[in-house]
């Protein structure tokens, strides 16, 4: 069993971690993370799809040697799928086995029935679970997709860490874990739980820090083409189109052009693969052919008087 | 080098004091600068301070930022109120000074840029008498006109009757949507339901010592979608904006997930405003927020806006649209074919409030509305509106002439 890693102590650590984990972070982000996890706040991360929030989770759990526990929301998410629930053929089973035995204590079969041999957890009760290697990391991930009620739950134990199993008695942590919550704002999230939390909005990387993003994701790609899709990613991110590129789709199309043997970019090349960088077809009619060529002449010509 | 304001005037010597106050003053000031934010969060701020052990300027922006924002459009307010408050923490005593008459113009050339709320803040009553004292008072009437030039403008409403406020109540509950409510995926007990609640039933055996196991059962739920209102508000449109803001005032009391836009020559989203109880207060909000009432329409251009900063944000759990505009624009339908197409596949239900089909002859002339009809699923002409409960009635089941006449027009549009 590894040894605990301790949480950072000051702000440089905390981007230092993050770094080590191959997850490029900008001062911002490594400042309210360090006070996350100081203050045993859960962080709230809101942002558009594929920027990376749920990566942070990701890369802290790793570099700090926790387990991850994901709870991945969707609509209908209820109690015996997000906290417990019991394993009814088991019970059964018992019921049919103190049946045969002939002890009919009742009271005794309803305490052996719900207690925790029966009960089967779930992410959230996990969480609480005490860990060896320290707290674990609990990603409530696209919390937009689930309903209200759902939310209401959660600010009882995000405030307390405590979950009551009406047949058992109430669980608390012993160590509160971290928590890491994302949204994609399908729907706004209710004040009251992200008053509990620190906010923080992943917006789209600048040129130079999605370069060395692409450097430590792609590091086979060659030098050139990183730099042209970058650039080429930035102009695109200034129109107007309906699903703006995410960090994810820049490495997404990086590892495509690599495997195409590409060294630059070309308009040809460009519409070809253009399904890989935006997902919608109104906006893949509208970038394809001129509009795209145009951007890349222009990035090229940027490229060009900065003697790249 | 520590980069802490100064505060020298404070009752207490020890620095962290001081500076414990200057964060109170600070999380007051964005308080009165409309953001929500409790004591806990004055204290949440000092402690974050401490922890972080703030040894650059950016370190104290970002560690404040961190506990006091939480929505993305309160950054631009936050960071001038930073800017402005830590450059010199004294500056709302310095302010205030201000409001005395002899040194008055010396505050005004550094105010341009900041924030309105802001500047009101700092100065409370005085940036409302500047900005109305700049509004124009225009009176046009511009019933039947439309233009795509902005006519910037405030609107005066009258105030709600209590009886128009009852009667608007009782329409709303009259109301037969043409939409059923979604069932939810979370399940509830229901002795006639489909699905056997296991946990229930387990329960249930063991006041029989297990013996006999009743089975006990749930069902799906069902919940209204989300609604969001579309509402035109330009100046063929004004005679009935009153009642139609007022109907989405109600609508938004009424249940949960109601988000209201208004559009004319731009896109406004009011749901946080008609989210306050008191109708007339709400309204006023309104209308100071409003920029472009009674003025031009751009469908296309505010269609677009709202397609592409807001229907992934309010169109999500099969949310049903209610577009309430006559359908003229002025700027001839451009874009607009393309705008509905998009919206109409991003909701689960488009439904269209006509108000302008008085005239029995109606037909789809303007290229708006050709636009517009192929693309919605529901098509409601409203002949004579001038209540809530018109709006209610021409919105219900019964009155289901519409999807004839929406056949009838578009055989005429092909």
């Amino acid at each position: 069993m590894p040894a605990p890693v301790a949480l950072p102590a000051s702000i440089d650590a905390t981007e230092a971690l993050l770094n080590q984990g191959d997850y490029v972070a900008d001062r911002s982000l490594a400042t309210t993370l360090f006070l996350a996890l100081k203050m045993g706040r859960p962080l709230f991360l809101e942002g558009e799809a594929g920027v990376g929030k749920t990566e942070i989770a990701k890369v802290l759990a790793a570099t700090l040697g926790r387990r991850l526990v994901r709870l991945q929301c969707y609509e209908g998410l209820d109690l015996s799928s997000a906290v417990y629930e019991w394993n009814y053929p088991r019970q059964m089973l018992e019921i049919r086995l103190a049946e045969a035995s002939g002890t009919g204590d009742k009271e005794k079969l309803g305490r052996d029935l719900f207690s925790s041999d029966f009960l089967v957890e779930r992410p959230l009760l996990q969480a609480l679970k005490p860990d060896p290697a320290g707290a674990p990391v609990l990603l409530i991930d696209e919390l937009d997709r689930t309903d209200e009620p759902f939310e209401a739950y959660l600010l009882e134990v995000l405030s307390d860490f405590q979950i009551t199993i009406p047949e058992i008695g109430p669980v608390k942590a012993a160590e509160p874990p971290i928590v890491i919550i994302t949204s994609n704002r399908t729907r706004e999230i209710h004040d009251a739980l992200k008053r509990r939390c620190l906010y923080y909005w992943v917006d789209y990387p600048s040129a130079e820090r999605e370069l060395t993003i692409l450097q430590r994701k792609v590091p086979g790609a060659p030098q050139r083409l990183s730099r042209e899709i970058v650039a080429f990613i930035q102009h695109l991110r200034n129109t107007e189109l309906f699903k703006l590129p995410g960090v994810a789709e820049t490495i997404d199309w990086t590892r495509a052009l690599a495997f195409l043997d590409k060294v630059s970019l070309d308009p040809d090349t460009i519409d070809n693969t253009l399904g890989v960088l935006l997902k919608y077809q109104d906006d893949i009619a509208k970038m394809k052919g001129t509009e795209a060529a145009n951007i890349l002449r222009q990035v090229q010509q940027d490229m060009a008087s900065l003697g790249l | 080098m520590v980069l802490l304001p100064d505060h020298t005037s404070g009752e207490r010597s020890d620095s962290a004091g001081a500076f414990a106050d200057n964060i109170v003053h600070f999380v007051r000031l964005l308080r009165a600068s409309g953001l929500r934010l409790g004591p806990g969060k004055a204290i949440d701020a000092v402690r974050a301070i401490e922890i972080a052990g703030i040894r650059r300027r950016d370190d104290l922006y970002w560690t404040l930022f961190s506990v006091l924002v939480n929505r993305r459009d309160q950054r631009e307010l936050f960071d001038q109120a930073f800017h402005i408050f830590w450059r010199d923490p004294k500056i709302l005593e310095r302010m205030m000074s201000l409001l005395l008459p002899q040194t008055e113009g010396t505050a005004e050339p550094q105010k341009n840029h900041v924030s309105q709320r802001l500047r009101q803040a700092l100065l409370p009553g005085r940036g409302e008498g500047r900005a109305s004292k700049e509004q124009k008072e225009v009176e046009i009437d511009a019933t039947l006109t439309f233009s795509a030039d902005e006519l910037l403008q405030k609107k005066d409403f009258a105030e709600m009757t209590a009886e128009e406020l009852d009667a608007a109540k009782a329409a709303l509950q009259r109301i037969e949507w043409p939409f059923r409510p979604t069932r939810t995926r979370r399940l509830k007990p229901d002795d006639r339901g489909h699905r056997i609640d296991l946990r229930a039933s387990i329960q249930a055996s063991l006041r029989t010592g297990g013996a006999i196991i009743p089975l006990k059962r749930k069902s799906a739920g069902e919940r209204p979608p989300p609604l969001v209102v579309l509402c035109d508000i330009s100046g063929s449109m004004s005679q009935y904006s009153r009642m139609f803001l007022h109907f989405m005032h109600a609508l938004s009391n009424d249940r949960s997930r109601v988000h209201s836009f208004l559009f004319g020559t731009r896109l406004t989203n009011i749901s946080r405003l008609l989210r306050q109880r008191d109708v007339d207060k709400a309204l006023n909000a309104v209308s100071e927020r409003v920029p472009d009432w009674s003025g031009g329409t751009r469908i296309g251009a505010t269609l677009a806006e709202f397609n592409r900063l807001w229907s992934r944000r309010v169109l999500g759990q099969g949310a049903v649209v209610l577009l309430l505009t006559d359908g003229l624009d002025r700027d001839g339908g451009t874009g607009l074919a393309r705008e509905i197409e998009r919206l109409h596949k991003s909701c689960n239900r488009l439904i269209w409030l006509n108000p302008l089909l008085r005239w029995d002859g109606f037909e789809p002339k303007a290229a708006g509305i050709r636009a517009l009809l192929p693309q919605v699923d529901d098509f409601r002409p409203v002949h004579n509106l001038s209540s809530i409960a018109d709006l209610a009635a021409a919105l219900s089941h019964a009155s289901d002439g519409g999807n004839r006449l929406k056949q009838n027009l578009e055989r005429l549009v092909a």
